[in-house]
């Protein structure tokens, strides 16, 4: 499994522009979570965000909260995410990138935490409360372990700022589509066109849009404003929770390949 | 591992940093506070900062917020000696606690809360902010919230959990009447800490003209120094109101925890006064063993929750757990950092009350003193009983009385009588 900066940039060298869906871990359950890691990453997938499920995640809107509220109702612990990923990484090409809220990090303890996801084959991080500010004690711990920690860029962030992050963030920038929490929205803002061409004038590192995009349409427009990456959750996670877990992996697939499709020319 | 209480004046190894540095330049108390939220809301926070900075001082500001306190808000509010309950507490010799209670619940809209409310919205329309978001437990910040918004004719949204909204129709009603839409938050168990999520998620999405009133010296920084300085008020009133009774200063300060604004507000000005004892009460719900309680600092461990690192109840993996009191306003998992920063220094003393013990509280206050407190208020009246014993002269002590107790009456009387 290649690491986060390296699977970007290689298809950014071929002209193209990288899928990463997000599901959340444990939602129906974690047998079927490995099976959609396979789904997606046979079908279109290029990097595949793993979501742990929290149980305040301020990032979210309705439909991964839901995820997450089943998820741990299901008893799903982050223990159990890391075997379950340490077991299913091998049969995965896919760079797994973990996307989780700060507060069971420091309770597992930074450095043990970042070791562990590591040792389970995890090769990004995505901690949607630590701006660049609180993020230090990550960005240490993640030094030697190999996990490139990927940081977030608003479209509320001034110019400055952007610079400043996208200096310290690993593996890509992260743009964040839309004022707001994550979600499925039937239009995108334009102004995440400016907001890329910002971000590619003062950096060379990749840049992954997510937050917001639900339709390979969608999915085409930024990657021709310029994405390198594009970020595809609810929509996921909507589909996949739909019917028995055998119609939602179907659904999954059917979605994963519709949205390749659209960013490959 | 056992682990044997330290008494506060040994675990006072490093002494409380004087309060220009608290909190830092970072938002910190110590190790707690910061700013623990998506990037998307970091500029407002800045802004929100820079405002609070150029208008702390501004002489139009506090002209007008001061104004607004006396002739609004009904500033100041009385230092009452509470007779009978001294009384009460008397031992056999005639020495005792002298008890006196700071009236917060006689401020316009009942409780402390309109302090903060009054000044959060002065500063959000010199911002220029239109719309008003704030989250509530009690409803006693929604209804300070909605009020300063119909005051100064602003779009108000009150976030407020499905349970509150049950067991606190009476504040629901009151929002409502003056304008304010309430939204039910259904997440969770419908509490103040869903409530508060909630919140910053409309925040995070509107945050272009829209100003979050944050109602604890909770939440990410700037919130629990804005909300602190809006409130120290209380303890600057305080101070004022016992020199001129007895010229000195109160001994022991007493003020229920929940986020903890009126305890912050009460204790500012006194930190750094080495003779007052100052003592926070909690939510002991069923008791601290039952885990149905919401005593984060006698019970959490550090974590962060809504933007800052402060204790927390938690459970192993770092999920947070839902509370339970029977007073919406302190049924909350986590509580400001300020107050985890002084308990490590030992400079504040944190114990807990349960529901019963609050409600006996309840009555007591109500029949002794003819004044009904809000039931977060009981908890600081209930640890009455187990203070005055320990106690020897005769100390004052001045609890913050911090709101009234009409919206629990529907509550009290269903505890009492369960059907």
């Amino acid at each position: 499994m290649a690491s986060v900066s390296s699977c970007i940039n290689a298809l950014r060298d071929r002209g193209q522009c990288a899928l990463i869906p997000f599901i959340t871990a444990g939602d129906p359950s974690l047998e079927v979570t490995a099976k959609a890691l396979q789904i997606l990453d046979r079908n279109g997938a290029d990097l595949i965000e793993l979501g742990i499920p929290y149980s305040d995640p301020l990032a979210d809107g309705p439909v991964i909260q839901a995820a997450a509220t089943r998820a741990l109702q299901q008893g799903t612990r982050l223990e159990y995410v890391l075997e379950m990923l340490k077991s299913i990484h091998p049969t995965l090409k896919s760079p797994i990138i973990l996307f989780t809220y700060y507060n069971p990090i420091l309770n597992r303890g930074i450095e043990s935490f970042m070791q562990q996801i590591a040792d389970v084959g995890a090769r990004g991080l995505v901690v949607p409360d630590l701006p660049l500010e609180e993020v230090e004690a990550v960005l240490h711990a993640a030094k030697d372990s190999g996990i490139e920690v990927t940081l977030l860029v608003a479209p509320t962030t001034p110019k400055e700022r952007i610079e400043a992050i996208a200096t310290h963030s690993q593996g890509f920038i992260y743009l964040v589509s839309v004022t707001g929490v994550t979600g499925i929205r039937s239009k995108l803002e334009n102004r995440v066109q400016d907001l890329l061409s910002e971000l590619h004038s003062v950096t060379d590192k990749p840049i992954g849009v997510g937050f917001g995009i639900s339709q390979p349409g969608q999915a085409k427009q930024v990657m021709e404003w310029g994405a390198d990456a594009v970020i595809v959750g609810s929509a996921f996670v909507k589909r996949l929770a739909e019917g028995t877990p055998d119609h939602g992996l179907q659904a999954i697939e059917t979605f994963c390949r519709s949205l390749k499709a659209a960013i490959t020319e | 591992m056992t682990h044997t209480p330290i008494p506060p004046n040994q675990a006072a190894s490093t002494t409380v940093l004087p309060s220009t540095q608290r909190p830092d330049s970072q938002g910190r108390f110590g190790k707690f506070g910061g700013k623990y939220v998506p990037e998307t809301l970091m500029p407002a926070l800045s802004e929100l900062e820079a405002a609070f900075y150029q208008y702390r001082n501004d002489p139009e500001f506090q002209q007008e917020f001061q104004g607004l306190l006396q002739d609004y808000v009904g500033r100041p509010s009385p230092l009452y000696f509470a007779e009978r309950l001294t009384q009460h507490y008397a031992k056999p010799d005639g020495s005792g606690a002298q008890i006196y209670l700071k009236r917060e619940d006689l401020n316009h809209t009942g409780a402390h809360k309109i302090n903060n409310a009054l000044g959060q919205v002065l500063l959000a329309k010199r911002m220029g902010k239109p719309r008003i978001i704030a989250e509530t437990g009690a409803g006693q910040h929604g209804v300070a919230t909605a009020t300063v918004c119909a005051r100064f004719g602003l779009n108000c949204i009150i976030y407020m959990g499905v349970h509150d909204m049950e067991r606190q129709a009476l504040n629901v009603f009151r929002m409502r009447l003056m304008g304010a839409e309430v939204r039910p938050v259904q997440a969770g168990t419908g509490t103040l800490k869903d409530a508060t999520s909630e919140a910053i998620r409309d925040w995070v999405t509107n945050v272009e003209t829209t100003h979050y009133i944050l109602g604890s010296v909770a939440g990410p920084h700037p919130y629990p120094m804005i909300v602190r300085e809006f409130q120290t008020i209380i303890g600057q009133e305080t101070r004022q109101q016992c020199h001129a009774k007895w010229g000195g200063l109160p001994d022991i300060l007493l003020a229920c925890v929940g986020g903890g604004s009126n305890a912050i507000g009460l204790f500012h000005e006194f930190v750094d006064e080495p003779t007052v004892r100052m003592i926070g009460i909690e939510a002991g719900g069923e008791g601290l063993n039952s885990e149905k309680h919401a005593a984060t600092l006698t019970r959490g461990r550090v974590g962060v929750l809504h933007g800052a690192m402060s204790y927390l109840l938690q459970d192993e993996d770092g999920q947070v757990i839902e509370p339970h009191s029977v007073s919406a306003g302190l049924d909350y998992p986590g509580v400001g950092p300020e107050h985890s920063y002084l308990k490590d220094l030992g400079r504040a003393e944190y114990y807990s009350i349960t529901d019963q013990q609050a409600m006996d509280a309840f009555q007591q206050l109500s029949q002794l003193e003819g004044i009904i407190p809000a039931l977060e208020t009981a908890h600081a009246i209930a640890y009455l009983e187990p203070l005055c014993s320990q106690l020897s002269g005769n100390p004052r002590i001045v609890i913050n009385c911090s709101g009234r107790g009409d919206k629990d009456v529907q509550t009290v009387a269903k505890f009492l009588n369960p059907s």
